[in-house]
């Protein structure tokens, strides 16, 4: 009884909601290419493409070193074919004859593949108060309200500039939130990354913009490692956020990147990201993988970092962005929305280790799974023995669609002193057909259905987002969803 | 005054579910003005009637046709027939967590004004229009904030449905058991609700067990469906005769 009416409800949506991965199209561009594969030549070479210093050559080669020692983690709840890391283009970058001085020198038509995107890294994000770094396969595109942001002292820049320009800080911070023998994925990536963003706020200042960074894979065999660094100096506060795209290729691309941020005494760092990498087809071919460590350490008194992810893309995801409280009084936050549909795979969550006292961490999960696909939160909260008076509050929900789809949750809790408080709470709901059937009943049609009731799960995850990306986010989740109920 | 215009008419319907059939050769016809009482035992088939009225996916109909207002409507989605004018209230109203009712109501009421070609309304005009219905089933503005049937008692889901009915104002409305599990009083401010909806224009289908709901909405005729299909139709008395001797009394 429920199969046959499925059937009749999934044609339906299939038709009504038909709507293709409208990120899938590539660019025609002279690009620079170092050849596949990789071994201690690939990185000399890419530290040379980017005339680097010798500190961070010899940190490349360290990483590689690690890397070659370590193997691929298995813990996670994903299964995907061996990955042949000798076939992968480690560098990629779209071919410039001389160094760009202006935005406007930027070639014409990887422009227009960012206005295709809806990003325009001119005078609309203007408007919209937000300074965008662009990210194109291996390369920093331009970095849009510079000197706006040099006025209060922000440093907003590829990272790339910034090893040039900012050694110091490079230096002093590079490494230090996720090491490099961290995990297999942050010793690749270590080793081989080749661009992404750096952001910089003075002590006492309020960034004045939002910092947007837009990452687009564009080569069919190229990888993107991408590196991005955040520090906010005393009783600062930036807010961030993070976009992705990838064509629509069968073979799969992999993405490995690291995000650090650094909080230092009273400052807050808000971290967004709206993941949409392409997911494979509906039979699971191509989409993206996304290995991606993100870790902030909340390194000052009263400091505060907060994750928000939506992720809805990629056809693996293993993503945990953590928090390392170490200064008292300071907090953590994690919200989340990931949502699978068709063979796509999630395996993500968070860590929030309490080490200063009165440390606080909240963790909120919205886990929606559609199709054959498997989503997965995996959380750790460890409080130590000196975090006296640390409180954790967890809640992970999860919410399914169709018969086989299948969600998990994960939450590992440690604690080593007896002035914690720890609440976790967990739940697990089904959008079901006569669900769906009372909103047709009034009149309401499938598509507008789903879009309320996956808002109303998550409601809580997209009011921490900024505004104008909890609308695409809402958008982009109905539509994710396509021909998967019933 | 024009008499007798249908405004359903169902004929030779034949209803089967994974090929078992549920309707059989069933035959009726509901014109305006009229209130159709169906009665019968559990398992003939009532409840199945009324989804496959509204278009529930689960049933497919092997024979015969429903006409609304003269055409046929068995091609035609749920959302459509609810445009139509067709409306059910749900014997066991389902729980809609994370939607408000109020946006549920609205966005009903807006997607039933877009389909006549009447401007949708915005939240704030919303209220005053839906104040207004909430008193008619001694509904508190409180309900608005809640989510759709989420946590409701028996007694405020079914006033919830009515509700509704009265909000999207249909010409037909099937009403599958909405009496059931009522204590005495939810059932007379759901009488009243009903009494003041119904008119000249409009025609209801009630469903029920029981002769008590009967004595608050006079019905114009009584169904006995058995089996799936109707055995004897009669006035209300006939519920009455039913309530003293059963069902079985029909058979003999």
């Amino acid at each position: 009884m429920v199969n046959q009416s499925n059937k009749v409800l999934n044609s339906n949506i299939t038709k009504l909601v038909n709507q293709p991965y409208q990120y899938g199209f590539s660019t025609t561009i002279e690009k620079d290419i170092i050849e596949k594969g990789l071994n201690e030549k690939t990185i000399h070479l890419i530290s040379k493409k980017k005339q680097e210093t010798e500190f961070l050559l010899q940190f490349r080669l360290k990483a590689y070193k690690k890397w070659k020692q370590m193997s691929e983690p298995e813990w996670a709840y994903l299964k995907f074919p061996e990955i042949n890391y000798q076939d992968i283009i480690y560098y990629s970058a779209p071919k410039s004859q001389k160094k760009l001085t202006d935005l406007s020198e930027v070639d014409p038509e990887l422009l227009k593949t960012f206005e295709k995107l809806g990003i325009s890294l001119t005078e609309q994000k203007r408007l919209a108060n937000v300074a965008i770094d662009a990210v194109f396969d291996s390369v920093s595109i331009g970095t849009t309200f510079k000197e706006e942001l040099n006025k209060h002292g922000v440093i907003f820049s590829s990272i790339s500039e910034a090893i040039k320009e900012y050694p110091d800080l490079i230096e002093k911070y590079l490494g230090s939130v996720v090491p490099i023998g961290d995990n297999y994925f942050s010793a690749l990536n270590s080793a081989v990354f080749t661009d992404g963003s750096f952001c910089y706020i003075p002590s006492d200042t309020i960034c004045p913009l939002d910092l947007s960074t837009y990452f687009r894979i564009n080569d069919q065999k190229s990888g993107q490692f991408e590196r991005t660094l955040i520090i906010a100096e005393k009783n600062s506060q930036v807010n961030y956020l993070e976009g992705c795209t990838a064509p629509q290729y069968d073979t799969n691309q992999l993405h490995a990147a690291i995000v650090e941020l650094i909080a230092l005494e009273n400052a807050k760092i808000k971290y967004s990201t709206v993941q949409n990498w392409y997911s494979g087809n509906q039979y699971g071919k191509g989409g993206v993988y996304n290995f991606v460590t993100k870790r902030g350490v909340c390194a000052g008194n009263n400091s505060k970092i907060s994750w928000t992810q939506v992720e809805t893309g990629s056809s693996i995801t293993w993503k945990y962005p953590s928090c390392l409280l170490i200064g008292n009084n300071s907090q953590g936050e994690f919200y989340s929305v990931a949502l699978t549909n068709n063979y796509q795979q999630a395996d993500t969550g968070t860590k929030m280790i309490h080490i200063g006292s009165n440390t606080r961490s909240r963790i909120i999960s919205k886990g929606i799974s559609a199709g054959k696909s498997k989503n997965s939160y995996r959380g750790f909260v460890n409080v130590l023995n000196k975090a006296i008076g640390a409180r954790n509050y967890s809640q992970c929900d999860s919410l399914l669609i169709g018969e086989l789809s299948n969600a998990n949750t994960f939450p590992y809790i440690s604690v080593q002193n007896s002035t914690t408080k720890i609440e976790h709470e967990a739940s697990t709901s089904k959008i079901g057909e006569e669900q769906i059937f009372y909103f047709l009943q009034r009149g309401i049609c499938i598509e507008k259905a789903i879009e309320l009731m996956i808002s109303g799960f998550c409601k809580e995850i997209f009011t921490e987002l900024p505004l104008e990306f909890a609308a695409e986010a809402d958008k982009l989740l109905t539509l994710k969803l396509e021909g998967s109920v019933g | 005054m024009i008499l007798n215009v249908p405004l359903l008419e169902i004929k030779n319907l034949q209803v089967s579910i994974n090929d078992n059939q549920v309707l059989k050769n069933l035959n009726l016809t509901v014109n305006k003005g009229e209130i159709h009482a169906i009665m019968g035992p559990n398992g003939s088939g009532k409840s199945t009637f009324s989804k496959v009225l509204a278009g529930h996916p689960t049933y497919s109909v092997s024979n015969g046709d429903i006409l609304f207002k003269g055409s046929s409507i068995l091609d035609l989605e749920p959302e459509d027939r609810s445009h139509l004018g067709i409306f059910l209230a749900f014997q066991y109203p389902i729980e809609i967590p994370g939607v408000s009712n109020e946006d549920f109501l609205r966005i009903a009421y807006n997607a039933k004004q877009k389909f006549s070609n009447k401007p949708e309304v915005d939240p704030l005009e919303f209220l005053t229009i839906i104040h207004d219905k909430l008193k008619l089933v001694n509904m508190s503005p409180l309900f608005l904030n809640r989510n759709v049937n989420e946590g409701f008692s028996g007694g405020e889901k079914k006033r919830n449905e009515i509700l509704q009915m009265i909000l999207l104002d249909s010409e037909l409305c099937i009403l599958d058991e909405t009496d059931s599990g009522l204590d005495i009083d939810a059932l007379k401010v759901i009488s009243n609700g009903i009494n003041n909806f119904m008119n000249s224009n409009k025609s209801i289908i009630l469903i029920t067990h029981y002769q008590r709901l009967l004595d608050y909405v006079h019905p114009t005729y009584v169904h006995v469906m058995q089996n799936g299909k109707i055995v004897k139709t009669g006035s209300a008395e006939l519920a009455k005769e039913l309530e003293d001797k059963g069902y079985e009394w029909l058979q003999n």
